[in-house]
């Protein structure tokens, strides 16, 4: 464990209990009983969940963006690039549509496993991609990472493109209301069952990109430096493919999209690391797991009439740091 | 041994290295040789086991490189790729461990040697960025040699280096060779291979046109038919500079 991880699972005890006593009703800390009759019950049932589902998702995003920045060697690289989270949000969408097709007693399941079903076709079709390119680089067609990622933005429009489609072709406008809001991603009314669900996936999509750490350092160097290592690029890019699939997939599936953790986190973390991608992993799952956690408190705090939604308040955040980081970039100091 | 047999090497569709046989010994500098787009950084790549051969064959001490595992290839044969892009800031002393990565250690040992051999000892903690050419080339040298391989393929470690650091790096390279490593660079540079390597191989678009000691690879015969350029070369063995006239019709 190093200085970095240390760090931030510091903040993030710090944060957890705090997150459990914020939102509209605080609850006391010594005295859980004089907080109201419910107290218990919201802590137990509501908070705790939301909170481990706050940790969970923004375990696999923070580790995910510390992964793809380390493979696409780009500080601006992002999980979404590789077009998992939209065709998780496709299978998302599908299941709005899908609704009075499944019978009632798997209506609560069908939204989390056609949205994981969405992340692994869109794995499905990254893997073959990533076999082909792979054999490209040792037979020197080119392509290589380059190739591979436009393959997923590919991905990523096309699934955009079908939920636009979904949407606009909505079966009922409550089902348009659902859809919309549910894209825009957060945590309200999850359960434990949210919990069991995202926390055993992400869990090995973070073992899957920690076994590929040791290869993303080799990529520092470049490409066919690292291929000299012996570094085997199929088995990396299978790695990475099934590391983002299941932590970004099984995120989209219990909060929706939620964008920029993955992008921000890795540049909070670096700074207090030896900045090679392997000492990155672990320390951006912890501090994903801050950021996702003190922001989804702070939109249950806000006195707003509805509650701000988790992943408009991460985008609203995001997008000014991602300008940040461009200017940085520009200035060299990145 | 490192050896080339009838190896032809596409990219791109194109054929860039075709029916070329050469065998190279430990022990010695090669240099590769030739005008732009000869293909010498492909052949480079295709003998560092990088680049699948189209057909015939690389092979080490007799096995086949193509069936051999990516980890013992690479314990075998270090490659310096031209680029040197180093992607994060990371410090000098942990871009040469990773040169251990073929072997899986920490291998303090083989680092400390690789990082003394280069004199790198007080660049130790420097970020990647903060390095002048001429340290960042010799840091990436000692990342390869801090994985102990056998052979050694540079493709133009030299170039973008001053006088004085280009000759530092071929006295490192040389005891590479003296050390028993087979050193294999291409350089762009003619006077440079013909004072400081055991041997050249000249190539012209994919074909080896010669190979040899580099008084005789390196003629003016050969550069006028290879570059097309009237060239003859002054001062004595060992110190050899190359005065080029004109352009040839």
């Amino acid at each position: 464990m190093n200085r970095a991880s240390v760090v931030f699972a510091l903040l993030l005890a710090v944060l957890l209990p705090l997150s459990l006593l914020a939102g509209r009703a605080w609850i006391d800390p010594f005295d859980v009983a004089a907080s109201g009759p419910n107290a218990a019950l919201i802590l137990a049932e509501l908070r705790l969940p939301r909170a481990m589902l706050a940790v969970v998702v923004g375990a696999g995003l923070g580790a995910a963006g510390a992964a793809m920045q380390g493979y696409l060697r780009n500080p601006l690289a992002d999980p979404g690039l590789f077009g998992i989270a939209p065709m998780a949000a496709l299978g998302a969408v599908a299941s709005f549509w899908l609704a009075p097709l499944i019978p009632p007693a798997w209506g609560a399941w069908s939204l989390p496993v056609l949205a994981l079903a969405g992340a692994g076709a869109g794995m499905a079709a990254l893997a073959l991609i990533a076999g082909r390119a792979a054999a490209d680089a040792q037979t020197g067609a080119g392509g290589g990472i380059a190739l591979f990622t436009l393959a997923g933005l590919m991905i990523a429009s096309l699934a955009g493109a079908l939920t636009a489609l979904a949407i606009t072709l909505a079966p009922n406008p409550f089902a348009l209301s659902e859809i919309v809001m549910w894209l825009n991603g957060a945590l309200t009314d999850r359960s434990w069952r949210e919990v069991a669900i995202a926390a055993p996936l992400v869990a090995a999509g973070i073992t899957v990109l920690a076994l590929a750490a040791r290869s993303l350092d080799a990529l520092t160097l470049g490409e066919e430096a690292a291929r000299s290592l012996g570094l085997d690029p199929a088995r990396l890019l299978l790695l990475l493919v099934a590391g983002v699939g299941l932590t970004v997939g099984a995120g989209v599936a219990v909060a929706g999209i939620i964008g920029f953790v993955g992008l921000v986190v890795p540049h909070l973390v670096r700074p207090l690391t030896d900045r090679l991608p392997s000492s990155l992993i672990l320390p951006s799952a912890l501090a994903g797991a801050c950021l996702v956690l003190a922001a989804d408190s702070i939109v249950r705090i806000l006195p707003l009439v509805t509650e701000l939604r988790l992943g408009i308040a991460l985008s609203l955040i995001g997008a000014p740091f991602f300008l940040w980081l461009l200017i940085k970039m520009r200035r060299g100091r990145l | 041994m490192l050896a080339a047999d009838r190896l032809s090497l596409v990219r791109g569709g194109a054929r860039v290295v075709d029916n070329l046989s050469a065998r190279l010994e430990p022990g010695t500098i090669t240099a590769i040789v030739g005008p732009n787009g000869a293909g010498k950084s492909s052949l480079l790549l295709g003998l560092a086991g990088l680049l699948a051969p189209a057909s015939g064959q690389v092979t080490l001490d007799g096995s086949n490189l193509a069936d051999m595992p990516p980890r013992t290839r690479a314990q075998a044969i270090g490659y310096l790729p031209q680029a040197s892009d180093i992607a994060w800031d990371v410090a000098v002393e942990n871009l040469v461990a990773l040169g251990r990565m073929p072997w899986r250690d920490r291998g303090t040992e083989a680092i400390e040697a690789a990082i003394a051999a280069l004199a790198l000892e007080g660049l130790r903690q420097r970020p990647a960025s903060r390095l002048s050419g001429g340290e960042r080339a010799r840091v990436l040298l000692a990342r390869v040699l801090a994985g102990n391989p056998r052979w050694v393929l540079a493709d133009e470690p030299l170039a973008a280096l001053d006088l004085a650091h280009q000759l530092a790096l071929v006295a490192h390279l040389r005891n590479c060779a003296r050390a028993g490593q087979g050193v294999v660079v291409v350089v762009h540079d003619l006077a440079l291979a013909m004072n400081h390597a055991d041997r050249v191989l000249v190539l012209d678009g994919g074909r080896l046109v010669i190979d040899g000691a580099p008084e005789t690879a390196l003629s003016p015969e050969v550069i006028a038919q290879v570059w097309g350029v009237s060239a003859q070369w002054l001062g004595e063995p060992g110190a050899r500079a190359l005065a080029s006239g004109s352009k040839r019709k």
